[in-house]
């Protein structure tokens, strides 16, 4: 990770002079403002920071920023990176995908960055459609989703990239909107404060193709009841009054209400980010509400898992230092000779 | 022991050149016997070349014909280009082993067999209607029948081993009977297991008096009168090791890393037969190499252009299959202009094809297995030793000329051994390496990531180098800024600027030389990888005839050395031999329009010297016809 310097950097010294080309009304906008701005809070030298992307509407991210940068093939930006982390562990590496690029031609590369733990932030952004290619269906769309590739409906059943990513043993999980700058920045500042890999799934609108995709978890009428915003340590409440909350009974959540069942806060599930089991079945928390009968468990939002386990480039270090202490470091003529010679004379 | 071969009235018969086929299962340790007698061999000074050859099942059914594995090696006093086309010796462990190998024992050949390898099931298993070791099928062959079995288990009867431990000692056995039959040292057999078997001091114990009993039982059994000698070859004077390609390789890449000070790092997905490329770069993290086993063939090509964006000597590793796959992300690399070697160990394909054998089919799945234009410059080791030559040659090119390097070897090159005159450290060139230098922003010059030099190479600036942010993609490059482009004029040039680049290394490396014969004449033997000895061997038998040819080898696939199509019009007649359908012959005629013949043979295994002798006489007999 980058030392912060004395320099104090602006969210715009991270900004390329390139024109950016993503639709008007993107969510891609908002997500790029705010990881340029907490680049610059954290005060990140753009020199040392390399943003590597695969393919697709969000994988243009890297030419928008001041930064290094990679534009990748399709699904395998994970890969790049883990090799660049691997050689340049001082660098700082951020990886932008998609739905379709990190879950879909690139899910190998998504579960196995994430189970070696590879010091690196993986923004997912998910907008549920094939956006670069003109709207087909992506692995993130809901089932019988009529679109151009599916215009009887998808047969699909959608990927949970949360429960994907816990079921690859990520140290850290979030979720976030692109509707919700704050919350995002918040996201994104956590994620980067991880050392390891970081995933933040994030909500992202297309315009064009999917447009109001997760307007029940961004517009005013509904979001109140569908978003759950979660902090470590406190209740898991939510609703217009915030008048819900979510009880465990045995693995079981249940919505309570707590004006009218008799609950306190007290009696609350209290959100843990370490608890690896208590986020599985948050990561479950995915009923669709434009599909669900209420009552319907609401969408968390948060960093719903994290913990501390050695990444994979300082265990191929280590393993480095042990190797030469055990062995020593031959020459090379010693190399080129090996254990058994004879001379011609 | 001199005395003691001279009471059993034993003589020495000295041999020039011998040809030895250790065959039996899978299980039966015959890659490991061949191995040590290999080692033992080029201690004795005589030049060699070996062919393993094995099933892709790790174990296929014990004594069937496909479970055979086998172990050849050609070894002797004078200079030796090829495992041999016929067998002096076949060690054979069981009936199945017999039946595929007798055909290429030369008559009145020595056929050693395991009798109890000829029980009714392993007849029925090898489809022998009678046993041939009592039908008299073998008369014409020195048959020496021995119970290798019984006679293990005997020299174990006082150890703790179970039946199944024993008998895996079995191929000790032979390797003792052969070492006293080639008049050898069993020293350096000794180390070895010693070596291997250190914490294992039973299975060490059990495996040494094997050794010793299959060498005391040729010296005191009656029937064996005779034992042989091979000489020393007249090798150039210096310090020899046996080596094998893969291995060799290895050592190319650790130089070229030593040689450009720059940290190795090899990304790979085990596949055969370049995985153990693999295994053996992973014993070297004391040397600070990282070598990542990636999810998949395309992860692991993906993870190296990572490395070497981050300054690394970056190489992955695999076979054809795995090359259809990292087609995509090596033409990444031809577009980001980022050195990077992809070593390809070819196999017999398609698909899947014959994992374990060998072949030269993809030479144009290199050249042009990429969308788009998209020329990489191609480079093959011709032996085993050779693969440290162009594994070092590959890595300067790469590292010089900015471009991603193809590697070309092949199963009989990465598991064939040799002598080997290894250079020293201080023999090696130094690979000059630069990198983009830091500069202050303030100044106002952008920088131009994608500027060139003469050479038309780009600059490699390394993240982390302050003032030199930029990004590099897929998409097509601005020239100079290297900002994205859908330019059209800017496309045609920058297609052209790569090609150019990867021409101009013509101009980087030697002009062709003749390896042998004739510098003009009848007729031209032209190869590339593996099939070196062989044109050797056919190129010096008919000059020995009288005949004036000459043998080019080709190192350099692409560019193409300057002077080749010079060269090539000095003969009258140019023949390609390839284990393929006539692919550099394909090449060759498309840039020199000269009417090449080609030789062809795609069966898994190298071309014999017999058959390339008669067809090479047939086009010399053709053209003096037509004269």
């Amino acid at each position: 990770m980058t030392t912060p310097t004395t320099t104090v950097r602006k969210a715009k010294d991270f900004a390329s002079d390139q024109e950016v080309r993503w639709c008007p009304g993107c969510g891609d906008y908002s997500i790029l403002k705010q990881t340029q701005s907490v680049m610059a809070e954290a005060g990140l030298d753009p020199d040392q920071v390399v943003v590597v992307s695969g393919i697709g509407c969000s994988s243009r991210f890297p030419y928008y920023m001041n930064t290094y940068g990679i534009h990748g093939i399709h699904g395998r930006a994970p890969a790049i990176a883990a090799g660049l982390r691997m050689v340049r562990p001082e660098l700082d590496v951020w990886v932008i995908t998609g739905d379709g690029d990190g879950l879909s031609i690139g899910g190998n590369h998504f579960i196995h960055a994430l189970r070696r733990n590879f010091n690196m932030r993986i923004l997912l952004f998910n907008n549920q459609i094939y956006g670069l290619t003109k709207g087909q269906y992506s692995p993130t769309s809901e089932v019988f989703k009529k679109t151009k590739s599916s215009p009887w409906g998808s047969l699909d059943h959608p990927i949970n990239p949360v429960a994907l990513a816990l079921g690859a043993d990520a140290t850290f999980v979030a979720r976030s909107l692109d509707r919700d700058p704050k919350h995002l920045k918040e996201m994104l500042r956590r994620a980067h404060e991880h050392k390891g890999s970081a995933l933040v799934e994030i909500y992202q609108n297309c315009p064009i193709f999917n447009d109001k995709a997760f307007a029940p978890f961004t517009e005013k009428d509904s979001k109140e009841v569908n978003d759950l915003f979660l902090t470590h340590g406190q209740p898991l409440i939510f609703g217009a009054n915030r008048d819900k909350g979510i009880r465990l009974e045995g693995c079981k959540p249940v919505v309570v209400d707590l004006e009218k069942d008799g609950y306190s806060a007290d009696d609350l599930w209290i959100h843990d980010e370490r608890d690896l089991f208590k986020a599985q079945i948050l990561a479950r928390f995915f009923d669709d509400p434009h599909q669900c009968d209420s009552p319907c468990l609401p969408r968390p939002f948060g960093v719903i898992y994290a913990v501390e386990r050695p990444c994979y480039e300082d265990l191929l270090e280590a393993q480095i230092q042990q190797a030469r202490a055990i062995k020593g470091e031959p020459t090379l003529d010693q190399l080129l000779a090996g254990n058994n010679t004879w001379t011609i004379e | 022991m001199v005395l003691n071969a001279l009471l059993m009235n034993k003589v020495k018969e000295i041999q020039e050149e011998v040809t030895i086929k250790f065959a039996g299962d899978s299980g039966d340790g015959m890659q490991l016997t061949g191995a040590l007698f290999t080692d033992n061999t080029a201690l004795t000074g005589s030049d060699l070349a070996t062919f393993p050859d094995f099933p892709a099942e790790i174990r296929a059914p014990a004594g069937t014909l496909p479970g055979v594995s086998g172990f050849q090696i050609h070894f002797g006093s004078k200079k030796i280009f090829t495992p041999g086309d016929e067998y002096d010796v076949l060690v054979a462990m069981n009936a199945a082993a017999l039946k595929t190998n007798l055909s290429r024992v030369k008559k009145g050949g020595t056929v050693i067999v395991n009798t109890e390898g000829f029980d009714v099931k392993n007849l029925r298993l090898a489809k022998y209607a009678a046993n041939p070791l009592e039908d008299g099928s073998l008369q014409g062959y020195e048959l020496y029948a021995i119970p290798i079995t019984k006679l293990t288990r005997e020299a174990l009867a006082d150890t703790s081993l179970g039946t199944k431990e024993k008998d895996r000692s079995k191929n000790m056995f032979v390797l003792g009977f052969l070492l006293w039959r080639y008049n050898r040292d069993v020293k350096s057999v000794e180390r070895f297991l010693e070596a291997k078997f250190a914490t294992k001091y039973e299975i060490l114990r059990a495996n040494l008096k094997v050794l010793r009993a299959g060498y005391h039982f040729g010296e005191t059994t009656e029937t064996f009168t005779t034992t042989y000698e091979v000489k020393p070859a007249p090798l150039p004077k210096g310090t020899y090791r046996s080596i094998m390609g893969n291995q060799a390789l290895v050592l190319g890449l650790l130089a070229a890393a030593n040689k450009s000070g720059l940290p190795l790092f090899y990304g790979s997905y085990p596949i055969t037969p370049a995985s153990d490329i693999l295994h053996q770069l992973s014993t070297y993290r004391h040397l600070g190499v990282k070598t990542f086993q990636a999810e998949d063939e395309i992860a692991a090509i993906c993870a190296a252009i990572g490395a070497s964006y981050g300054g690394a000597l970056a190489v992955t590793g695999t076979s054809g299959p795995g090359i259809a796959l990292k087609s995509e992300a090596m033409g990444l690399a031809v577009m980001l202009e980022l050195p990077l070697v992809v070593c390809d160990i070819q196999r017999g394909g398609p698909s899947t094809g014959l994992p374990t054998k060998t072949e030269q089919a993809d030479l144009l799945q290199v050249m042009y297995g990429r969308n788009g234009e998209s020329p990489m410059p191609v480079l093959a080791a011709r032996s085993p030793s050779d693969a440290f030559e162009a594994a070092f040659e590959a890595c300067r090119i790469a590292l010089q000329h900015m471009t991603p390097v193809v590697l070309l070897s092949d199963g009989y090159i990465a598991n064939g051994a040799e002598p080997w005159r290894f250079p020293k450290a201080d023999e090696l060139p130094e690979i000059p390496v630069h990198f983009a230098q830091a500069k202050a922003s303030e100044n106002g010059q952008p920088f131009l990531p994608y500027a060139r030099d003469e050479r038309q190479v780009r600059p490699w600036a390394l993240p982390g180098t302050s003032g030199l942010a930029h990004r590099i993609g897929g998409l097509e490059k601005a020239h100079l800024t290297g900002d994205v482009s859908y330019d059209p004029d800017n496309h045609n040039l920058m297609v052209r600027l790569r090609e150019e680049k990867v021409q101009r290394i013509a101009q980087f490396i030697p002009e062709q030389q003749i390896t042998s014969g004739v510098e003009q004449g009848e007729l031209l033997l032209l190869g590339w990888g593996s099939t070196f000895g062989v044109l050797e061997s056919v190129t010096r038998t008919l000059l020995a005839e009288g005949h004036r040819v000459g043998h080019v080898h080709l190192r350099y696939l692409n560019p193409m050395p300057r002077n080749l199509g010079e060269l090539m019009r000095r003969y009258d007649k140019v023949l390609v031999p390839e284990l393929n359908r006539g692919q550099l012959a394909q090449l060759l005629r498309a840039k020199y329009l000269l009417p090449i013949v080609s030789f062809n043979s795609v069966r898994g295994v190298p071309i014999s010297h017999n058959e390339l002798l008669a067809f090479a006489r047939e086009q010399l007999r053709q053209d003096a016809q037509v004269s």
